[in-house]
């Protein structure tokens, strides 16, 4: 089975985001008053064959944890969708 | 004989050849080695140098981790070899597992690029060993993903066991502990921001980096038991 996974890094809760601090800080200028909480992460998508659902989510979680993401500072979330069969 | 020193070059890096030439004026042999070779031959020392390692691609040292040379870098230093890892090397170094917690962007979102003002926090480390605590050095900076960060835990670890190498005297970047450098365990590798091969000579507008480096010599020497 093939997946479309798509990966989304983003720092942990209480780790500054300075990026992120200044795009909130430049929103009133443009007249965007009341958003608050801007975090900055970033998207990686790709392609990944296996058995199943839940083998397919295992190997992501994994890649996330030894490379995608520093484990200090970063999270992920990993969201699957089986590529339907041309 | 010299001590030889191992300079790392990764596709990216930029200081490789500052640190090879205050390596040479200090008495050291300086010595290239390519990211991509899977040994680092018979070298006394290695240096890992400031830079853009593979481009800080996905992080800064992500990538460079993965390259063959930091297999051996990394036995060598296991084996107890002085490793010292300069800005984008101390970046490597924490994404290489070699040294705990990681670099993030600096407070302020702003790239540093200034002298500061160091502190030497411990003699008992590769790049200390002839300095003593308390001394003050102005040292240069250049970096934007500076600011030291790690795990309460990891935190109280490197301040017990005398882990924190130099300190900030004026925190420029929102490191936690004002941390600049840190070592290891064994205390035979060594991370640190600033750049001490900018400053080893009073030429280069200070030459207080120097001492930093005649350790680091004097440990490739086997001439100095780190100071107790």
């Amino acid at each position: 089975m093939t997946f479309d996974a798509v990966v989304e890094v983003q720092l942990r809760p209480g780790v500054a985001d300075p990026q992120g601090a200044t795009i909130e800080r430049s929103l009133p200028t443009l007249g965007f008053g009341g958003i608050a909480g801007v975090r900055v992460g970033k998207c990686i998508r790709f392609t990944i064959e296996a058995t199943d659902q839940a083998a397919a989510q295992a190997e992501a979680e994994d890649l996330c944890a030894r490379f995608l993401t520093n484990p200090v500072i970063e999270d992920a979330t990993v969201t699957l969708h089986e590529v339907a069969p041309a | 004989m010299p001590p030889t020193v191992g300079v790392v070059l990764f596709p990216g890096s930029n200081c490789e050849f500052d640190v090879m030439e205050a390596v040479g004026a200090l008495g050291g042999d300086a010595r290239l080695l390519w990211h991509g070779d899977p040994g680092i031959g018979d070298v006394d020392a290695v240096v890992i140098p400031g830079g853009f390692a593979h481009g800080d691609y996905l992080r800064p040292g992500a990538i460079a981790r993965f390259s063959p040379v930091m297999t051996a870098v990394a036995e060598f230093a296991r084996s107890g070899g002085p490793v010292v890892g300069i800005c984008n090397g101390f970046q490597v170094l924490t994404e290489a597992g070699l040294l705990p917690g990681a670099l993030q962007k600096n407070r302020g979102l702003k790239f540093l690029c200034t002298t500061v003002e160091l502190e030497v926090a411990t003699t008992d480390s590769v790049l200390t060993n002839r300095a003593a605590v308390g001394d003050r050095l102005r040292v240069p900076i250049n970096h934007f993903e500076g600011n030291y960060t790690c795990s309460p835990e990891t935190l109280a670890e490197l301040q017990g066991d005398d882990r924190v190498v130099v300190r900030y005297a004026d925190n420029p970047n929102g490191s936690v502990g004002d941390i600049a450098g840190i070592c290891s365990a064994e205390r035979n590798v060594v991370g640190l921001m600033p750049h001490p091969e900018r400053a080893y000579d009073p030429l280069l507008g200070s030459g207080d980096g120097r001492v930093l480096l005649e350790s680091l010599l004097a440990a490739a020497a086997g001439s100095t038991e780190a100071a107790a």
